[in-house]
């Protein structure tokens, strides 16, 4: 077997995963508190790319230097997909909240088609050429062969993005907040926890690391349309059951699986039915392991 | 008496927790049974686990129909219906957006077996059985006292008769033991005394034996001939109603420490 | 006081909102020759907009708040009452009966042909409201039922030399098996992860549609599927268009003939059931993934007999006619109409294919518009335009 082109494979892997991960830990979040699959969830993360590649055309035709243009642009992206993140849960979902699961559901999927159709109408459906935002470092040169900067890049951030979430999760007031509240809404809010801010925040915070991810992912493939966001979501949503949909870990670890599974496929057999794969991949799971790998089963209470 | 039921042993745990810890309990026929502790005792998890909802970790759930030995354990709770144990339960499921008579009609499910061939043609089977399920349906909710209702949503209903059509649906899928979680919970004075009376008809009329989950210490005394005390999911106590009423344990339960000293 | 406040806060929702879209409504850039349009005008419609709306929204949320507090059950709409009075509905009946006779007589071949593919959809709606509307279960792959239906009649016709009338059958059994192939490991699951791993299914059977060039020849699809034949006798393009129209119309007034049979069935009931509550479901004795089964493996029939005379009808195939958006349109005609509702139903799929076809403007906001649409009626209008009606029954006593 050619090392090399393992190590490749490896770590072609591990950057795919970085990103499902990043978009699945929105997913898991979401579902952890409120139960819902925010299918709107993949639309959030394009809009993060769309934002930054405006906001980072406009700066750059300005004139800005390009470490500013990445950060304002990267902002930009991170506070738009926030902003967007929170009014899709007061129109779409909040009205929903006591209506049979459903209802949200259908709401969730309207609110996908919404603002894919959204984006399509207001800038196009073309696909449109992204800036490659990271510069080939010069120290990272004798690696390059085997994982480019850009890369690079993405593994490092999506293991800052980690530990800054696992650190809110763990010792901040809303972290806490959060993980009551996932446990047992009513007792949450009996103890005086503001319900409604903790989903907010919680769509909030989903929306900032789909927004990291978009962007890594726009300018590591170098172009994108409206429509990335549905598949990448199906994708990251595979990965977030395959963990065990509710937990963070899990998401992480589920993405990482994913990323593996479906860079040593394509590498090794065949890329024809690449897309499938992951369909596939979560069907059995569903048959085998509901749970996912990290979720405890759970009787539900009658 | 030979029992209908036997539950022996039986010990649920939900992660860390231990639900029930190895409980016995046993219900002759046309007994009327209580169950009773403290909230967050284990009694309803103790109908989930008897009527397959949930798969008890450990023990047995024995029935003795027509004399023969069944197992219960592991079970699907539709099966369990169709061996004729049905329930109600705590916090009230009713088919919220059918009206009071199809919920009723749908406890004939597990008695009934037009399929969808027979709906489509209709045959005379078919429209016999729909026939059948329609009148005793309604003679059910007669006899609960819910007729007025009949084509009322369910979910319009008053509370307490909510309550009631829990028990009539139950009663359509043709039980030998009727299992009640908490049935007088909500209701007022009048309405608990009259469910006194429809428990007691039910038993009397039909010799459907019960077991009652009840806080109403009143109804539970006046209407049960063995009672079974739970806490922290062991039982503490079982007896007939002038035993418990003077046992310590019980008592001691109930109001907590601070009584002892 | 309060109208003054109910200004703010929509003054703020209108500021809100032309932050939010400013960037990707506003702002258009040119990559090729590396020029920004803005895009002023934009801005001023959304303020503009979002501050009536914001109105609107609130004044309905709290209309809907107040209609919650009262009482909900003489709620009936004017169209429920006209279908449920006897007096009404007979010559009601009759008018449209006589209207459907007549249509391809009175208008052109163009109209009739529209007509036909509203009546397919249709079709495809009444059956998926057997699986969403009855059975509780959301199924977002639903056209591919609808492809397993169109190429079974494509493929046999074409290896086989099959007709219509047999493959009509075959089609509704072929996808009636892939419905119990699908189901029977995905049922036992919660409903979120149903809708999720439907969809998958769906871009399966179009992906392997597309890559598969040996079995289904690919993007390409298959040409020269034959009309449906009427006893070998040779007939005009003309008359072909007629005929296929009949034959829909007959087919619809079997599937309404069918599912209101079943809607009030023991098995519609378990249905209806399953969809309130599962556990109670159980508990009376519903064997919960059979009777979901059933309603899985009749929707996709019927997905799979409006495939065969799709493909009959358009003579061509291939994977485009079946994508997720297909999916969707279809879940949109039953959520718009009204779930469980037959009436509903068919005035929802009328509504949304024909309302694009004769307001071409309409097109390109198709799409965004039902987005809105599966939103709005979820908030306001659950239970849609005809809201179902539950039966009731009469008693000697
Ligand atoms: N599905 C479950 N998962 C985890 N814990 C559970 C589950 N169901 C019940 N429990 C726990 O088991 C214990 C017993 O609960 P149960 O509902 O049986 O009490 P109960 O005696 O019916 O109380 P009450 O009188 O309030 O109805 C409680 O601590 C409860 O939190
Ligand atoms: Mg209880």
């Amino acid at each position: 077997m050619d090392f090399e082109y393992f190590t490749q494979l490896f770590l072609g892997g591990l950057t795919r995963g970085s990103i499902y991960a990043l978009i699945a830990l929105g997913y898991t979040m979401v579902y952890g508190i409120i139960e819902l699959i925010n299918f709107a969830h993949g639309e959030i993360y394009m809009i993060g790319a769309f934002t930054g590649l405006i906001i980072s055309s406009v700066l750059t035709m300005m004139g800005m230097p390009t470490l500013a243009v990445i950060v304002l642009a990267g902002m930009a992206a991170i506070i738009y997909s926030c902003s967007y993140g929170y009014t899709i849960e007061k129109i779409a979902y909040k009205p929903l909240r006591n209506a049979p699961r459903l209802s949200a559901l259908i709401s969730a999927i309207g609110m996908s088609l919404f603002l894919q159709n959204y984006v399509l109408l207001a800038q196009t459906s073309d696909f449109l050429p992204f800036p490659s935002l990271v510069p080939n470092f010069a120290f990272w040169e004798p690696y390059s062969h085997i994982i480019s900067s850009a890369e690079l890049m993405i593994l490092l951030t999506t293991l800052i993005v980690m530990i800054l979430l696992t650190l809110l999760i763990k010792f901040t007031k809303i972290g806490k907040a959060m993980r009551a509240t996932s446990q047992d809404k009513v007792m949450a809010s009996l103890l005086g926890i503001n319900v409604d801010q903790v989903i907010s925040a919680t769509f909030v915070v989903g929306s900032a690391t789909a927004a990291i991810g978009g962007i890594l992912i726009a300018s590591h493939i170098g172009q994108i349309n409206f429509y990335m966001g549905f598949i990448a979501g199906i994708k990251a949503f595979v990965a977030a059951v395959l963990g065990g949909i509710g937990s963070i870990p899990g998401a992480v670890l589920g993405s990482f699986v994913l990323g593996w599974t479906e860079s040593f496929f394509t590498g090794y057999i065949s890329s024809d039915y690449e897309d499938v794969f992951a369909f596939i991949f979560l069907v059995v799971i569903l048959i085998f392991r509901p749970s996912g790998i990290l979720g405890r089963s759970q009787a539900q209470k009658v | 008496m030979k029992p209908i039921l036997e539950v022996q042993n039986m010990t649920m745990d939900f992660g860390g927790l231990r639900a029930i810890d190895s409980v016995d309990l046993s219900i002759e026929k046309g007994q009327i049974v209580a169950l009773i502790g403290p909230n967050g005792a284990g009694k309803t998890t103790f109908f989930n686990c008897i009527t397959g909802i949930y798969t008890p970790t450990s023990g047995d759930i024995y029935i003795y129909p027509r004399g023969k030995e069944e197992r219960l354990n592991g079970l699907k709770p539709n099966i369990v219906t169709k061996k004729g144990l049905a329930r109600t339960f705590q916090n009230i499921r009713l088919f919220t957006s059918m009206t009071v008579l199809e919920n009723v009609m749908i406890g004939c499910h597990a008695i009934t077996k037009a399929g969808i061939m027979g709906a489509i043609f209709r045959g005379a089977a078919t429209k016999a059985e729909e026939r059948l399920i329609v009148k005793k349906s309604y003679g059910i909710l007669e006899k609960i006292g819910l007729e007025k209702y009949v084509d009322e949503l369910a979910i319009n209903l008053p509370y307490g008769a909510q309550r009631r059509l829990e028990i009539a649906r139950a009663l359509a899928t043709d039980p030998f033991l009727l299992l009640l979680d908490e049935p007088a919970a909500g209701m007022n004075p009048q309405e608990t005394m009259e469910l006194d009376e429809l428990i007691l008809k039910i038993r009397n009329r039909e010799g459907i034996s019960i077991l009652l989950i009840e806080h109403d210490m009143k109804l539970v005394m006046s209407l049960s001939e063995k009672i079974y005390v739970v806490d922290y999911g062991k039982k503490i106590a079982e007896g007939t109603p002038e035993e418990i009423r003077n046992n310590p344990v019980v008592i001691k339960a109930y109001l907590g420490e601070e009584i002892d000293e | 006081m309060t109208a003054q406040n109910e200004i703010k806060k929509s003054i703020l929702a209108s500021l809100w909102f032309m932050f939010l879209t400013f960037p990707i409504m506003v702002i258009k850039v040119n990559t090729v020759t590396n020029s920004i349009e803005w895009r002023w005008h934009n801005m001023a419609i959304v303020g503009i907009g979002a501050f009536f709306l914001s109105m609107l929204w609130r004044y309905l949320l709290k209309r809907k708040e107040e209609g919650r507090k009262k009482d909900q059950s003489d709620g009936l709409s004017i169209v429920q009452r006209l279908l449920h009075e006897r007096r009404f509905a007979l010559p009601g009946l009759m008018i449209i009966g006589i209207f459907t006779l007549l249509f391809p007589h009175i208008f052109s071949m163009y109209q009739t042909n529209i007509m036909i593919s509203a009546l397919i959809f249709v079709v495809l709606g009444l059956g998926l409201n057997i699986v969403i509307g009855l059975a509780g279960l959301l199924v977002l792959g639903y056209a591919a039922f609808f492809a397993v239906g169109a190429y079974s009649y494509a493929l046999l016709n074409l290896h086989y030399g099959i007709g219509f009338w047999i493959a009509l059958p075959i089609g509704g059994i072929f996808a009636a098996l892939f419905g119990i192939l699908l189901g029977y490991p995905v049922l036992r699951l919660r409903g979120d992860y149903l809708a999720i791993v439907t969809l998958g299914f769906g871009e399966i059977i179009r992906l392997v549609l597309e890559n598969w060039n040996e079995f289904s020849f690919g993007p390409s699809g298959i040409k020269n599927i034959p009309k449906p034949g009427f006893f070998g006798i040779e007939m005009s393009m003309h008359t072909t268009t007629i005929y296929i129209f009949y034959i829909v119309v007959v087919l619809v007034i079997f599937t309404i003939f069918v599912i209101n049979r079943l809607k009030n069935s023991r098995i519609g009931r378990a249905w209806v059931a399953l969809k309130d509550d599962e556990i109670a479901s159980q508990a009376m004795g519903i064997d919960k993934a059979k009777t979901k089964l059933r309603a899985f493996a009749l929707g996709a029939t019927w997905a799979g007999m409006a495939g065969v005379v799709f493909a009959s009808k358009t003579t061509f195939i291939n994977p485009a006619s079946f994508t997720l958006w297909e999916s969707v349109i279809i879940l949109c005609t039953v959520v718009l109409g009204g779930m469980g509702s037959i009436a509903g139903v068919i005035a929802g799929a009328l509504l949304l294919i024909l309302l694009p076809e004769y307001m071409r403007d309409f097109g390109q906001f198709r799409m965004i518009t039902f987005g809105a649409v599966l939103i709005l009626m979820m908030i306001f209008r659950p239970g849609g335009m005809i809201e179902d009606v539950r039966k009731t029954y009469k008693f000697e006593k």
